[in-house]
């Protein structure tokens, strides 16, 4: 069982998606189809974390067989504690997902889950991949779906967005397969545990692997996105169907920073971290400020994400322990969230049919529970104690204070500060306040019970998330951390003359 | 030691042969306005014989017949496959392509069953007459086939300019071989990879390479000779086009491979550099005139000029690495674009009634089939993994950072990216939902049979085939690759007789 749970996640949500484009396009079957598979690849994701022995960090419920022999091509997956929670993240936003079209597709279902299963495929494939061949694989393959469901589910003018997020995250990925090729071409593996070696012992002329990290780096950057490369996120946030959205930025660049980045050439990263940790800070204060004046709230959220990508960004690349443990769990903390705002302004999408936030006013009184929802939410995303942002937050800013700078942490603060401000100002302009014509002219139905479905596990998710941690920090902490020091340790040396002179100057 | 009797040798290029004339004579004998379909499945049959002697042809042991002018290899045996795969493809989507009423279906078809003997040959030779002679029976009957529609203007008007210049090419390519044979003082390749490094005037040799390069480089339509490709897609019937920018590509490339390797490996320092911006021009100029494309077929035109600058990056890589990837790339795109094509027929019609991206608008809406293979194929010639497009162009920039041209590869997969760009436009057109007044969105599809049915499943299958396991593909490229790679055998016969009275 422990050997087949990673492929049989992988294959179930590929079978359903065959299985929906086959069956026939009638009534609701294709919706109760994907709901079935995704929840049933949802238990499955959820063997990993009961099953995980955190007292031997590493990758675990390993497959590695050989698929294609010249060039020599694995199909090597297994799970460690940075990928573990992303698999289950990944697993839990699929039934949410279905739940959340459930009212807002209505037509050609059947390519719409299709694809929205083939999409879940592919996430799970990059999370769990640990042949670079077949991790490029699904990151491209990702990329598909998401394009032809922007295209045809575009609110005004998909096939622009549709293209313009194709482009932006495809033409990165060239420079990156370049990169990959060259590595094999020097080493003869595509398997990350023996390039992480490979690249560890030198295999690797060093001016080259500038330019190899350098193509890893840009190419997550976009996909992330990281200030200045996130031209496509509002346009894709407001064109795509909601439980696309939702799944599109952050966790996919992020990860693969950790992992392929970070992980795998320790020595550039840090070099280089200085510039990453300036641009997260850039960018969560440029989208925080962004997000305080705009008027579409799908842009609104897009900046808003940005924002808050950027400080998980910066917990990367501060290259503290406590940071990547704060990165990693705020990938979740912020997908959650994420996820969870997308349908609740994708429900009020539906039923007021605008996206102005100007139209909207004095909600609270029409449809409570919404309100209370999205509050709550609200609350989570701006880092309230006892909520799980607090605690993402919380560790990435103080490892940023303590082991970066404390000028960057500051800074950073203040972008969490404002998040405060565009947050509340936007459930103030939305919810209260004297009632709008939209309002008052539009009938009043709050939740309907499949958003309830989703919504309220979410919610006590995120409390439970904020009140014991240790849940998710203890598989969390087992894994990524000794990889990337391990190698970092060898390194040291020039860590510490590097650290002495860039983060010397940002302090002063 | 040659044991096999010399008709093994050329077993499917005889089966072809048969196939074809049986068409005619069958043709001559249907009364005027009868149905020509039943010819179609005729030569569809003929041609799947060829393809199992093709397969076949692997267990004899690798060697020449006929004096040295043809032999068998793996190397030969991959590309007959390929060949005769396309040309099958063809013959089914034709049988229910053409329209009912067309009295020249009987040459039609017979037609495209002499084109692939031509094909099959040009990729067998071993003799450049041969190849020349190969070469001309492919092309003579492409040119008559692109100008198969005549009632409209410009199915002759791409006839005749395919012609004019192929001939032109011809002509550069037999200047060539009359170059090699003065400079070595035979026409057989074994010895010319024998004599060529040794000869006295390697300026002539030179002289040689150039020419014969400039014909092969027109047949493949890289950049900058590549100026008769949009027009001549235009004007051929769809069918056709899925034909000739896989199959006489593929058996060009071929020769390319066996000239270069075999015949000029010692001039690699000259040819290795003009194939690098060959491949550059071809790929930057292909994609950037591609995004300005109205016309379906202009653009996949366009899309082919580039995937020829992709595949010519593989001949970057040494040996039989790049020589695999080469071979591998030719069967990927050969796939990805019969299908495409396929598509193409019956979304655009026969006689092109809607050509332009713009009536492609909400394809998926109106025939789900058609509209997601449409995308299926634009995926795969993107170069999205887990397509055969994927593979070819990995293994062929694989191929190329092996042989050390890393820039090469930068820029053939930046230019991918760009490529993105007007494939999504077609396939978002066909995801968009269409307007409701749209007249040509009424325009009834022809009726998608049996034939057509077939095509597409072979083509969809072979691209994610491909894409999923491409192994045993590239081993057989590979296996080819090295019968390329080991030293030729003596010739059994004397060439000089074969040169002197070919050459009377």
């Amino acid at each position: 069982m422990d050997s087949a749970i990673l492929t049989l996640i992988l294959l179930v949500p590929l079978a359903g998606a065959i299985l929906v484009a086959l069956l026939p396009d009638r009534s609701k079957l294709p919706a109760w189809l994907a709901l079935i598979t995704t929840l049933v690849t949802f238990g499955l994701t959820l063997h990993l974390p009961a099953h995980y022995d955190a007292a031997h960090p590493g990758f675990q419920f390993v497959v590695d067989k050989l698929w294609i022999e010249n060039p020599a091509i694995f199909y090597h997956v297994g799970v460690d504690g940075l990928s573990l929670w992303l698999v289950v993240l990944v697993g839990l936003l699929g039934p949410v997902g279905v739940l959340a079209s459930w009212k807002a597709i209505q037509r050609r279902e059947k390519i719409y889950y299709s694809l929205f299963l083939l999409q879940q495929t592919a996430m799970i494939g990059v999370f769990i991949s640990l042949d670079l061949m077949v991790y490029y694989g699904f990151w491209e393959l990702s990329l598909v779906p998401m394009a032809i469901l922007i295209a045809m589910y575009g609110r005004k003018n998909g096939p622009a967005a549709a293209t313009k997020f194709f482009l932006f995250t495809f033409i990165p990925s060239a420079p990156l397969l370049v990169a990959i090729l060259y590595l094999y071409a020097r080493t003869g593996t595509f398997q990350f545990p023996d390039l992480r070696t490979d690249v560890a012992v030198g295999a690797v002329p060093a001016g080259a692997l500038f330019w190899v990290a350098l193509a890893f780096l840009f190419a997550f950057a976009v996909k992330v996105p990281v200030f200045p490369l996130h031209g496509w996120l509002a346009d894709t946030f407001s064109e795509a169907p909601v439980a696309m959205a939702m799944v599109v930025a952050g966790k996919l660049g992020l990860y693969s920073m950790l992992r392929f980045h970070v992980g795998l050439f320790p020595v550039q990263a840090r070099n280089i971290a200085p510039l990453l940790i300036a641009l997260g800070v850039i960018g969560i204060l440029y989208g925080a400020c962004l997000a305080l004046v705009q008027r579409d709230y799908w842009r609104f959220l897009a900046f808003a994400a940005m924002s808050h990508l950027g400080l998980i960004t910066v917990g990367v690349y501060g290259f503290t322990l406590t940071g990547w443990t704060g990165a990693t769990y705020q990938i979740l903390n912020n997908e959650l969230i994420d996820a969870a705002l997308f349908v609740l302004l994708g429900a009020l999408q539906i039923r007021y049919a605008t996206s102005e936030i100007a139209a909207y006013g004095g909600l609270a009184n029409r449809v409570p529970r919404l309100a209370t929802l999205f509050v709550i939410v609200s609350l989570a995303m701006i880092g309230l104690p006892m909520l799980n942002g607090f605690i993402g937050e919380f560790l990435i800013l103080s490892s940023t204070f303590s082991g970066v700078s404390h000028g960057w942490a500051i800074a950073a603060t203040v972008g969490v500060i404002l998040s405060a401000a565009y947050m509340l100002s936007m459930v103030q302009r939305v919810f209260y306040g004297t009632e709008s014509k939209l309002v008052l002219d539009a009938p009043a139905r709050d939740l309907h019970i499949g958003e309830q479905l989703v919504l309220w596990p979410i919610a006590v998710l995120l409390l439970v998330m904020g009140v014991a941690p240790n849940l998710w920090l203890r598989t969390i902490e087992t894994a990524p951390k000794p990889i990337v020091l391990q190698q970092a340790q060898s390194a040291a040396k020039f860590y510490v003359t590097l650290k002495s002179r860039s983060f010397g100057e940002a302090q002063r | 030691m040659n044991s096999v009797p010399d008709i093994y040798r050329i077993l499917p290029e005889v089966i072809l042969t048969i196939t074809g004339v049986l068409v005619m004579l069958i043709d001559a004998s249907i009364a005027p306005l009868r149905s020509r379909r039943i010819l179609g499945w005729l030569a569809a049959t003929g041609t799947t014989v060829a393809y199992l002697a093709s397969v076949w042809q692997l267990s004899l042991p690798t060697g020449a017949g006929y004096s040295g002018t043809v032999e068998t290899s793996p190397f030969t045996v991959f590309f007959h496959v390929l060949i005769c795969g396309i040309i099958i493809v063809t013959l089914l989507l034709s049988v229910d392509a053409l329209p009912e009423d067309s009295h020249h279906q009987g040459e039609y078809y017979a037609l495209v069953v002499f084109g692939a003997v031509g094909m099959c040959l040009l990729t067998a030779a071993t003799e450049l007459l041969v190849v020349f002679i190969g070469l001309e029976i492919s092309s003579i009957s492409t040119y008559i086939l692109a100008g198969y529609r005549k009632q409209t203007g410009k199915g002759p008007e791409a006839a005749i300019k395919y012609f004019l210049l192929g001939s032109f090419a011809t002509a550069f390519l037999l200047y060539g071989i009359a170059l090699v044979f003065g400079a070595t003082g035979t026409t057989s390749i074994y010895e010319i990879a024998h004599n060529a490094a040794n000869a006295q005037n390697q300026l002539l040799v030179e002289g040689a390479l150039a020419m014969m390069l400039v014909g092969i480089l027109f047949k493949v339509s890289a950049a900058p000779f590549h100026l008769w490709t949009p027009d001549v897609y235009e004007g051929a019937p769809s069918p056709v086009v899925g034909l000739m920018s896989t199959a006489p590509k593929a058996a060009a490339f071929a020769f390319l491979l066996r000239m270069l390797f075999e015949m000029f490996p010692h001039l690699r320092n000259i040819w290795a550099p003009v194939l690098w911006v060959v491949a550059v021009l071809s790929m930057t100029i292909g994609n950037l005139a591609a995004l300005r494309q109205q016309n379906v077929k202009r653009m996949l035109a366009y899309s082919a000029i580039a995937h020829a600058g992709y595949l010519l990056a593989a001949f970057a890589g040494f040996g039989s690495t790049g020589i695999a990837a080469a071979s591998f790339y030719t069967a990927a795109y050969a796939a990805m674009n019969v299908g495409i094509f396929a598509v193409v027929t019956i979304a655009g019609g026969y006689g092109d009634e809607r050509p332009l991206i713009a009536d492609y608008k909400g394809l998926i809406y109106r025939s789900p089939l058609l509209g997601s293979l449409l995308i299926f194929f634009l995926i795969s010639l993107i170069g999205i993994p887990f397509t055969g497009g994927f593979f070819g162009k990995f293994y062929s920039f694989t191929a190329a950072v092996g042989g050390g041209a890393v820039v090469l590869a930068v820029i053939g997969l930046l230019n991918s990216g760009v490529a993105a760009a007007y494939y999504l436009r077609l396939a978002f057109a066909v995801a968009q939902r269409p307007e409701e007044d749209d007249s040509t969105a009424r325009m009834p599809f022809a009726p998608v049979g049996v034939g057509i049915i077939t095509a597409l499943i072979f083509a969809t299958i072979a691209t994610i085939a491909l894409g999923i396991v491409p192994g045993s593909a590239l081993h057989a490229a590979e296996t080819g690759a090295h019968t390329l790679q080991t030293p030729p055998p003596a010739s059994p016969a004397p060439p000089e007789v074969t040169v002197m009275q070919s050459s009377q």
